[in-house]
């Protein structure tokens, strides 16, 4: 069974029951300064290990960069 | 004999600081001319953002590293946000990346002229500042808006100049004028707008405590001679203003002494 989700307006497909902190190394964020938001709620770092992915989710990742 | 008065602090939310010029960080042409910049305008706070960013793409890797040798102070923003929502989720973010409770509070109201939303801003100060963070709101000159927005407790107000990145200058005197005849207790700074040394030279004439800009120094043709023209500009409009402005004249009045008069003779 695979979902199919939303990150940062791309879509991907994921084994059902991923964790975030999992798919995060799958997409190539390990070891980034990054922050999450799911559906538009922040996502604190130390949940990451506990949070299941869902079918039809929105993650933004972001990172630093100027701003003004 | 020095005739400089003590200086007053410029503190933001009980952190002290020596320079009143505050600089962003987007929109030079390469990573070290934005380094050099903070370097030359002896600034030390910085603003900064969170967007979303391909893993692959290490481009902002530069910036973050250069930001961080600087040992400036970091105040990211929200800037983009056009809700409530978003602006308080980014808020939160920035928090955690940036392991500051600081933020620079932007919920843009108009495309146009990306003016702030001040119903939300408001709104979103005031949630914010219930999660404890330390809440610098880009406001425009309203009077009643940053009286609202001290209502629910925000320190440091941060008036804009003109639109963003417009480089037009102090366009509403009158309404600054007054911010700071109504508001003389907190620190104000002058954010957004500025195109010239003399414009912040003026704000800070004016009684601002600061400034804050970062188009006028990225776009110039030498971003870090540019940076350090507004440093001077700043510290001179500083003094300027402890010295006591004179009062405006309608009429001439000669300033070299009119008695003894050379070829002078009564008719």
């Amino acid at each position: 069974m695979t979902i199919e989700l939303s990150v940062n307006n791309e879509s991907k497909s994921l084994a059902i029951d991923t964790l975030l902190s999992d798919a995060l190394q799958t997409w190539g964020y390990g070891n980034s300064k990054i922050a999450v938001a799911i559906n538009g709620e922040f996502v604190p770092r130390s949940t990451y290990t506990e949070r299941a992915l869902c079918n039809g989710d929105q993650i933004d990742i972001v990172k630093p960069v100027g701003g003004g | 004999m020095s005739y400089h008065k003590p200086e007053q602090d410029f503190t933001l939310y009980g952190e002290t600081f020596s320079s009143r010029f505050l600089l962003g960080t987007a929109l030079y042409a390469s990573p070290q001319l934005m380094r050099d910049a903070i370097i030359q305008s002896r600034c030390e706070i910085v603003t900064l953002g969170l967007r979303r960013q391909n893993p692959a793409n290490r481009d902002g890797d530069a910036i973050w590293q250069y930001i961080q040798q600087s040992g400036c102070r970091l105040l990211p923003n929200t800037a983009g946000c056009k809700s409530v929502k978003e602006a308080v989720t980014l808020a939160e973010m920035s928090r955690e990346i940036f392991n500051t409770d600081w933020i620079k509070l932007e919920v843009v109201g108009d495309d146009y002229n990306l003016q702030p939303d001040p119903f939300g801003l408001v709104e979103a100060s005031e949630i914010l500042i219930k999660k404890g963070f330390k809440v610098l709101p880009y406001c425009t000159d309203d009077l009643i808006l940053c009286k609202r927005l001290l209502d629910v407790g925000c320190e440091v107000l941060m008036p804009w100049g003109a639109p963003i990145g417009t480089g037009q200058g102090l366009l509403n005197r009158y309404n600054l004028r007054t911010l700071r005849e109504r508001i003389k207790d907190v620190p104000m700074i002058i954010d957004a707008g500025l195109g010239a040394p003399s414009q912040a030279a003026e704000a800070m004439e004016m009684g601002f405590d600061g400034i804050l800009l970062n188009t006028a120094v990225a776009k110039a043709h030498n971003p870090p001679l540019m940076a350090e023209a507004f440093g001077d500009a700043i510290d001179a409009g500083r003094k300027a203003y402890k010295a006591g402005l004179m009062q405006k004249r309608q009429t001439a009045s000669p300033s070299t002494p009119t008695i003894g008069q050379p070829f002078w003779h009564q008719q």
